[in-house]
């Protein structure tokens, strides 16, 4: 394995060639992929180390998706069906920034997550918790220009699965957010405040950091609550970040 | 000002709900001239085919370019109609991703020197915590890839290979296929990007 080929440290500002803006890459932030208390990692974690990449032309850029892949009732989980859903009624909203601060506008953010029930419409879910006909939990949005993503679905429940013994994911909705490069591209899972499940829960607790592990977890916002209608959470993505003198750089060129 | 970078969770296997595309392993539309095909099969530490894995793709276009702000030779309008450089597909009950595309060009390094025509590749599925990126170069690039700093970096030339596509045997020119390891005999390499 060779430990910096490519001069790592000096490659986003070369001079007299092509200057590209340079993302950090943070230490100790994401889970190991080699995470034996999370079984499933033991036969599809890569037992090599990662080789070292450059960032170059095809990691600094990445598809801009737009309009086209997003409908206004696609962030909306409540009111896509014949009735509404079972369940407590919530809006989830945050803002898409990167790590300098600023604001991911125009970014596709995809959700998904299991019904009140605790149970996903898949075929492969087999808990034995109701399906709701009335939701599929599935929701799409782009950020606006201030990087602002808003979601209306009901609380997802808790549920049961085989990594350990009495094994129980704490509620989470599932993030997938693209940025505008290669190197952003980030799938995380939201976390709710309080929830008694954390301590056993092995996903959650495969980020090292318990400071980054809080970062998972959406805020309750009374501001953001609704009266009579939805309970509001807060919940803030942040993504790579180029440096900011590399960026300097590239408008003085 | 600095913020603290959101940690990555495993996609799970609940993936199918919403990020397969139904036009998402189209690169370009089918039917586009000079179209060629990547297929492959995802496999885990046992050998067997993982079936809820999802595989996406990004690359320049034939003209080795980006439609992206960030390119510094400007962001090009693509070489082909409706080519997006990115495609997404779910692997299915025998591991198998299909990606329908164009071939990339060759791209300039910042500091001098060529990158060969390849594709960033991520793949996200249960039991991986965060996406592994691979890429994809081509077989009958010999010359190119030999130049390429990335796959040049790699010392032993039989991992090299596992990020060099193969000509389908008895395929149609422009059928290529990429398997990926994800663990243990020939695991594919993945980058740290």
């Amino acid at each position: 394995m060779t430990a910096d080929p490519h001069g790592t440290g000096q490659h986003g500002v070369a001079s007299g060639g092509l200057i590209l803006p340079r993302y950090e890459r943070p230490d100790g932030v994401h889970p190991p992929l080699n995470s034996p208390e999370y079984r499933s990692s033991q036969l599809r974690a890569p037992a090599q180390p990662l080789v070292p990449m450059p960032q170059w032309l095809t990691e600094v850029t990445g598809p801009l998706l737009g309009a086209e892949r997003v409908t206004a009732a696609d962030s909306d989980l409540t009111t896509r069906h014949p009735g509404e859903p079972l369940g407590e009624r919530i809006i989830v909203t945050g803002r898409v920034l990167d790590s300098g601060g600023r604001p991911v506008p125009d970014t596709l953010v995809e959700i998904w997550q299991a019904n009140s029930a605790g149970r996903y419409a898949h075929r492969v879910d087999d808990h034995p918790a109701p399906l709701d006909p009335n939701f599929d939990g599935a929701g799409r949005c782009l950020t606006d220009a201030d990087g602002r993503y808003r979601f209306v679905t009901v609380k997802p429940g808790a549920y049961p699965w085989r990594n350990h013994l009495n094994a129980w994911r704490p509620a989470h909705i599932h993030f997938s957010l693209f940025g505008r490069a290669f190197t952003q591209r980030l799938v995380t899972q939201m976390y709710f405040p309080g929830d008694p499940l954390f301590a056993q829960d092995p996903i959650f607790n495969s980020v090292p950091d318990p400071k980054a592990r809080e970062r998972m977890i959406a805020r309750f916002d009374l501001n953001l609550t609704e009266p009579d209608w939805a309970l509001g959470f807060e919940w803030d993505i942040v993504l790579r970040g180029p440096s900011a003198t590399v960026f300097e750089t590239q408008e003085d060129a | 000002m600095s913020l603290p970078i959101t940690p990555s969770q495993t996609v799970g296997p609940f993936l199918a709900i919403v990020l397969p595309w139904p036009d998402g392993p189209f690169v370009v539309p089918e039917g586009t001239a000079g179209a060629i095909t990547i297929t492959g099969q995802v496999f885990d530490g046992a050998g067997q085919p993982v079936t809820d894995a999802l595989i996406e793709t990004w690359q320049a276009d034939p003209d080795s370019r980006f439609d992206h702000p960030d390119d510094p030779r400007g962001a090009a309008r693509p070489a082909a109609a409706g080519f997006r450089g990115f495609g997404r597909c779910p692997t299915d009950a025998s591991g198998q991703y299909r990606i329908v595309t164009l071939r990339p060009g060759s791209l300039p390094c910042p500091a001098g020197g060529t990158e060969a025509p390849h594709l960033d590749v991520s793949v996200f599925s249960r039991g991986l915590l965060d996406r592994v990126v691979t890429r994809i170069y081509f077989p009958d690039q010999a010359e190119a890839n030999a130049a390429d700093p990335v796959l040049s970096a790699i010392g032993d030339q039989a991992r090299r290979g596992t990020l060099i596509a193969s000509a389908v045997p008895g395929g149609e020119p422009g059928q290529f296929r990429f398997d990926i390891r994800l663990r243990g005999d020939r695991e594919t390499v993945f980058f740290d990007v």
